[in-house]
């Protein structure tokens, strides 16, 4: 079952910052438990969606931290612009959430 | 293999032939970006090959790709980093910690729309210089900074 | 004491030399706070907060009820700026309380949950964090921006925390360590932890408004409770219960002592 996941997409000066917050292991796959590795399960790919178009697509790998939290940022934008976030990873588990600029 | 995922695994240089299979309507969007993950750039072991894998081998240092990080890091599991580009036509940015047993830890691609910014937090095995490839018009530009990785505390 | 005042600091990578002798210089302190600064502005805290908000909301337990209104200090269900007030005494309890031991007394009285079932599992792990640390992370936030402001009035509330004091400087355990040895004088380190005096409001202000807060180096929202359970542990002390009069106690001086801050938690911490 995903975690939740969280943006907050603010308008700046000629530009919106839009931050994530995403709950993931991020297993790299080599911690060992008792003596047996944790098999690798992490996030692989992150899209960002602005009034339903594409704007960022990241490829990451299980060098980025636990819980991710990334910020990214358009050009322009204004209040009430959808932001969706979603992501997917190497197990095929995904998640996605939506919030308006605010 | 179809032509849209040949054309996306390509990587680098095939940026304006995707643009113009998109504008002569061979590829629908949603396939194009449909998930890939570089496999085998994330599977390199060290810098040089993991920058060869995004076809980045040429890449030259620039003053205009800008890395903001802490010096110091209390912890390796946790690195801060704020990645931006000021070379003009900026269609992505790569990031690489180079003493990482696989450095390349992410790579995004801007569409129309997007700032060439990225702010993220990777882990950093040991201390290490980060380095940061933007690429633009076919061509990549980077720079690095190193960071301390540190254990604080008392263990608690 | 002497041990921990001529530390030495290893540190990998590009300070060639092992074994150096490094005093915190400006460069070290000033990058270390850009890492705390940047580490807090991209932290996944919020999403403690956010579960713990539901938790609070839901109805749980034998009375099928939820925590909407417990009573903080502030007046049942009254959230916002509670914790900046904590520890308080509680009339209904007899007793001086901070924030951990009301949300067991809220899941006994108003949840109907036994002690025992309140504080089961109240430290989680990365995978699964305790709905404890959800809710502190939850009630902490609501009280974000506002100035800290705990109260020794009453006589059972200056009472604690000179029970507090008394426990901080108190020397016991196999070590004869008291909280003092590590947070009671200037200039203290550990490895690259300069350690805050906790008995002074300089220290207390900066420490006590960052706690609850996200461990970066463990992925776990660790609380209050958790903070002072793990530095009796260190300094070979029992182990105390949850929401003990002694871990109150202490609670109560670090925060009286924190007053006139601004309470900025939860934090993200290495």
């Amino acid at each position: 079952m995903p975690g939740p996941m969280k943006i907050r997409a603010t308008v700046h000066d000629g530009y919106t910052d839009i931050r994530v917050l995403m709950n993931h292991p991020m297993e790299t796959g080599q911690r060992k438990v008792d003596g047996k590795p944790v098999p690798a399960h992490f996030i692989q790919n992150v899209t960002v969606k602005v009034n339903g178009k594409t704007v960022v697509e990241g490829q990451i790998s299980q060098a980025i931290s636990r819980n991710p939290v990334f910020s990214f940022r358009v050009k322009g934008g204004n209040k009430g612009d959808k932001i969706h976030i979603g992501w997917t990873d190497n197990k095929g588990e995904s998640n996605q959430t939506e919030t308006a600029v605010a | 293999m179809d032509e849209g995922r040949r054309f996306v695994l390509r990587g680098a240089g095939a940026t304006s032939a995707l643009a113009a299979a998109l504008a002569a309507g061979l590829l629908r969007p949603e396939r194009v970006l449909a998930a890939t993950w570089n496999k085998a750039a994330f599977a390199a072991k060290d810098p040089a090959d993991a920058l060869k894998s995004i076809g980045a081998s040429d890449a030259v240092d620039s003053s205009d790709v800008m890395l903001d990080l802490p010096e110091i890091a209390e912890n390796g599991a946790v690195v801060p980093i704020e990645v931006s580009s000021k070379v003009p036509g900026t269609t992505s940015i790569a990031v690489l910690i180079e003493k990482n047993p696989f450095p390349l830890a992410g790579q995004f691609t801007f569409m129309e729309g997007a700032l060439p910014y990225v702010k993220l937090n990777v882990k950093v095995g040991q201390s290490s210089r980060i380095r940061v490839v933007a690429e633009a018009g076919g061509k990549h530009y980077s720079t690095a900074k190193e960071v301390k990785v540190t254990i604080g505390g008392c263990g608690g | 004491m002497r041990a921990l005042r001529g530390s030495v600091l290893l540190v990998a990578g590009a300070l060639a030399t092992a074994a150096t002798l490094v005093r915190a210089d400006d460069t070290t302190r000033q990058e270390i706070q850009k890492y705390q600064r940047m580490t807090s502005e991209s932290s996944p805290v919020e999403l403690w907060e956010l579960q713990g908000a539901d938790l609070w909301k839901a109805k749980r337990g034998p009375k099928n009820a939820s925590l909407e209104r417990c009573d903080l200090g502030m007046g049942p269900g009254v959230v916002k700026g509670a914790y900046a007030h904590l520890p308080r005494y509680f009339k209904d309890t007899g007793r001086v309380q901070d924030l951990e031991s009301r949300l067991v007394t809220c899941m006994t009285t108003l949840q109907g949950f036994t002690e025992a079932e309140a504080t089961k599992r109240v430290f989680g792990n990365a995978d699964n964090p305790s709905d404890m640390e959800y809710l502190a992370a939850y009630v902490a936030g609501q009280s974000r921006g506002t100035k800290m402001q705990v109260s020794t009035k009453l006589p059972q509330e200056k009472e604690t925390y000179e029970l507090g004091k008394k426990l901080f400087f108190y020397r016991a355990g196999s070590w004869d360590f008291s909280c003092a040895s590590c947070h009671g004088t200037e200039g203290k380190r550990i490895r690259m932890q300069e350690l805050p005096v906790l008995s002074e409001p300089a220290g207390a202000r900066g420490t006590y408004t960052t706690w609850p807060g996200y461990r970066v180096s463990v992925s776990q929202l660790k609380t209050m409770q958790w903070r002072i359970n793990d530095c009796f542990r260190q300094q070979r002390f029992p182990e105390p219960a949850y929401g003990s009069e002694a871990t109150v106690a202490l609670t109560m001086f670090m925060a009286v002592n924190a007053n006139g801050a601004t309470y900025n938690g939860p934090g993200t911490k290495r």
